[in-house]
């Protein structure tokens, strides 16, 4: 493994408050030192960073690559790569995999595959019920052995709430944060769109507010009662927000993250019927976008997740309500990232701590930092690149996304995972 | 792309018939002008004009409907089109058919506009998108979304019953606001023709969130929502919604909500009673109501007709080319 010297950039480490001119210097695959050269140390190979920004590789806490199951919408080699490019060095994959993570086997499956394409790593939630059905709970011990880090039961419903306070404890006793995506179902009630004025205006079956705040109410209750340790997947609304930092001020251990495009567009955006933004919990009010916003400067929410969601175009292609939700993300991430620290509505180091060290912490993962021993995951971007999104420019399968077509500012010169340079080595 | 610049030209003409909301008064009142010199053609010995003359029209039905298709099916015939009707129940297509690949096929047999019905909203937005340049889309009813030829029918009825000046009239319409599209494209209608105050009466399990942004005064009694009313608009109730917990029994919806000659004192008299159809008799209202003197339900049936010729010819009108002779 080589030894790399990664020299001229501006290093920014949220998690060690650094932000200046420093090198970087990597030996068998960790952080060697940071600043000065460690001794002995002779580089094998120079990388300059002039001009460049030198962050540690992202994580991003929400990818669907769509293998196994439903490769004609991605897989992991095509999700992988596209991740390695755009400076994403860590996926965290939900279990609703087809089929379900409910296995080691299928952990075993995922992670074999993705070692394969020698880019970016996968690491894998398992099913907190078998088969996601909520009823049964699964060997969740079995699981963290195959080495997931933390378990979910993604979209799908728990048949009630004793299961899932069941389910908190039996996770707890083995230490492993459960992944919560709040929602009550019957209130959810089929809909596609938030409820309010323009789900009225466009006939759209509403999906209100309370869908949220009541499962929100009611997992902080039992999360409380079982003592585990929970996390809040894409919160949509402001009062979600609010709760949880409630539960945090009272000293519960929740955290929560909320997805790129929830901080971009508002419900406003459905008045054409465009299927780009029908998403799952429904991209909310003017309102709801400032309670994100607000719960990412104050802390409260920790981590920003593309939430990616490749499909198929046929996907996309039908009437609103019977498209299927999500975007394709990860071709955006950075940037989109970056913007935010451009509006000011975070500062730069901020806003690179939300895709690497704060999700890192959610994971309880040794990744998103450059600390001397650490894992040498590495991205270096150029800050002031400016790149349109399309179809021809996504390296991921799916060009599923509301932002084609916009300008991105933030381009990813060279990524690196424990110490390999999986993208850019051949760039200048 | 926003509806209003879907579904019209560049130069202000009609190019797809998709929703009433982001059209503006003088399209409305163009309609129901053009409604009125076609209402005549059904008293001729020959019910038809040739304006359509050569052109095909596919009715394609995902829902069911007897009414909405038959009409627009005597107003493509009566332009002299070529109408071809087709049902598509969901058991069909579940064969696996896009919708895209429906419209496609169709396309290709050269049709020249889709009058489209189906469950979802939005689904007349997707084949306005998707639909080739020459090729108009009619949305006869989407989802919950708008069913805008049957307010502009209701329009007509209105203007028929009560003068041209919808200024100094209220309007209320009484049911199922949530899931009706009826009631929908009809606020928006009102709204655009000026209506002096138009007024939704529903239990609150029936009204959509913030239904007021459509523009309208909300009531939850029917009796004050009548209250010196001059068209009342009843809506259907569909049985599906005593399941769902929307409502406890059709008998105690009657008993609120439906429109008895007691309860219709509360109103002008020369109060005019309107209803898209099908009617449920004894659940929405009194037989003795729907077939008293004041209710124009058989006329909105009659007037649909025409209100359909009208719309169809000017959205087909200007897709006659430039230079071939246009009937």
């Amino acid at each position: 493994m080589p030894d790399i010297r990664i020299h001229g950039g501006r290093l920014i480490d949220p998690a060690n408050q650094l932000d200046e001119p420093l090198d970087l210097y990597i030996s068998a695959g960790q952080v060697a030192a940071v600043g000065q050269a460690p001794d002995g140390f002779t580089a094998d190979i120079e990388l300059d960073a002039s001009g460049l920004c030198v962050v540690p590789g992202l994580i991003d806490l929400c990818a669907r690559v769509r293998e196994p199951g439903q490769e004609h919408k991605a897989s992991i080699d095509s999700e992988c790569r596209a991740a390695a490019a755009a400076g994403i060095t860590t996926l965290c994959c939900p279990p609703d995999t087809m089929p379900v993570v409910d296995t080691p086997a299928v952990v075993e499956l995922i992670r074999h595959r993705a070692r394969q394409t020698n880019a970016s790593r996968i690491v894998v939630l398992g099913a907190l019920t078998r088969q996601l059905k909520g009823e049964h709970l699964s060997e969740m011990a079995a699981l963290q052995q195959a080495g997931c880090v933390g378990v979910s039961n993604a979209h799908h419903p728990l048949q009630s709430t004793l299961v899932e306070r069941r389910a908190f404890e039996y996770a707890a006793t083995f230490g492993l944060t459960v992944f919560l995506h709040a929602s009550d179902v019957a209130l959810e009630a089929g809909g596609c769109a938030h409820e309010g004025h323009i789900a009225t205006r466009l006939g759209l079956p509403g999906i209100p507010e309370a869908a949220e705040t009541v499962a929100v109410a009611r997992d902080l209750a039992l999360i409380e009662q079982a003592g585990t340790r929970a996390h809040f997947c894409r919160l949509s609304t402001q009062r979600a927000v609010r709760m949880v930092a409630r539960a945090r001020f009272d000293g519960l251990p929740v955290t929560a993250d909320v997805a790129i495009p929830y901080l971009h567009f508002t419900e406003v955006e459905l008045s054409g019927f465009s299927p780009d933004y029908h998403f799952i919990p429904p991209l909310r009010t003017p309102l709801d976008r400032q309670g994100l916003l607000e719960g990412l400067r104050d802390g409260t929410l920790s981590a920003l997740c593309s939430d990616h969601q490749p499909h198929e175009p046929d996907a996309k292609l039908a009437p609103f309500p019977i498209t299927e939700p999500g975007a394709s993300g990860i071709d955006s991430l950075l940037p989109l990232t970056l913007k935010l620290a451009d509006e000011n509505l975070l500062t730069l180091s901020q806003a690179i701590e939300q895709v690497t060290s704060g999700p890192a912490g959610i994971l309880n993962l040794p990744y998103g930092r450059l600390s001397a021993g650490s894992p040498a995951d590495v991205c270096i971007f150029d800050p002031g690149a400016t790149w349109r999104l399309d179809a021809s420019s996504m390296n991921s399968q799916g060009t599923n996304t509301p932002f084609l077509g916009w300008e991105m500012k933030g381009r990813t010169r060279y990524t690196l995972r424990d110490g390999q340079i999986i993208f850019g080595a051949t760039a200048s | 792309m926003s509806a209003a610049n879907l579904q019209i030209r560049p130069d202000g003409h009609l190019r797809h018939f998709l929703c009433i909301e982001g059209l503006n008064r003088g399209l409305l009142t163009e309609i129901l002008d053009a409604a009125e010199s076609f209402a005549g053609v059904a008293e001729q010995s020959v019910k038809k004009v040739p304006l359509l003359r050569g052109k095909t029209i596919v009715n394609l039905f995902f829902e069911a409907s007897t009414r909405t298709r038959t009409t627009f099916e005597l107003a493509a015939k009566r332009l002299s089109a070529d109408v071809l009707n087709i049902n598509i129940s969901a058991s069909a297509a579940v064969k696996g058919e896009t919708l895209l690949d429906t419209l496609r096929n169709l396309e290709a047999m050269h049709v020249d506009m889709f009058v489209v019905r189906h469950a979802e909203s939005g689904t007349a937005h997707f084949f306005a998108c998707k639909a080739l340049p020459h090729v108009s889309v009619i949305n006869a009813g989407d989802g919950r979304h708008e069913h805008p030829t049957q307010a502009m029918l209701d329009m007509f009825t209105i203007r028929r019953e009560k003068g041209a000046d919808f200024g100094r009239l209220r309007v209320a319409i009484v049911g199922d606001i949530l899931h009706s599209r009826v009631a929908r494209s009809q606020i928006h209608a009102l709204n655009l023709l000026n209506t002096g105050e138009v007024r939704v009466i529903a239990p609150r399990t029936l009204l959509p969130a913030h239904v007021e942004s459509l523009g309208v005064r909300v009531f939850n009694d029917l009796r004050e929502g009548l209250r010196d009313i001059d068209v009342v608009i009843m809506l259907r109730l569909q049985r599906e919604r005593m399941q769902g917990a929307l409502l406890p029994s059709e008998r105690e919806y009657y008993q609120l909500y439906g429109l008895t000659e007691e309860k219709l004192s509360m109103a002008r008299p020369d109060v005019t009673i309107m209803h898209p159809g099908p009617i449920n008799r004894g659940v929405e209202m009194d037989s003795q109501v729907a077939d008293g003197p004041r209710s124009v339900i058989l006329q909105q049936v009659t007037y649909g007709i025409a209100v359909r010729m009208a719309v169809m010819s000017m959205a087909m009108q200007q897709n006659t080319p430039a230079g071939t002779a246009s009937a």
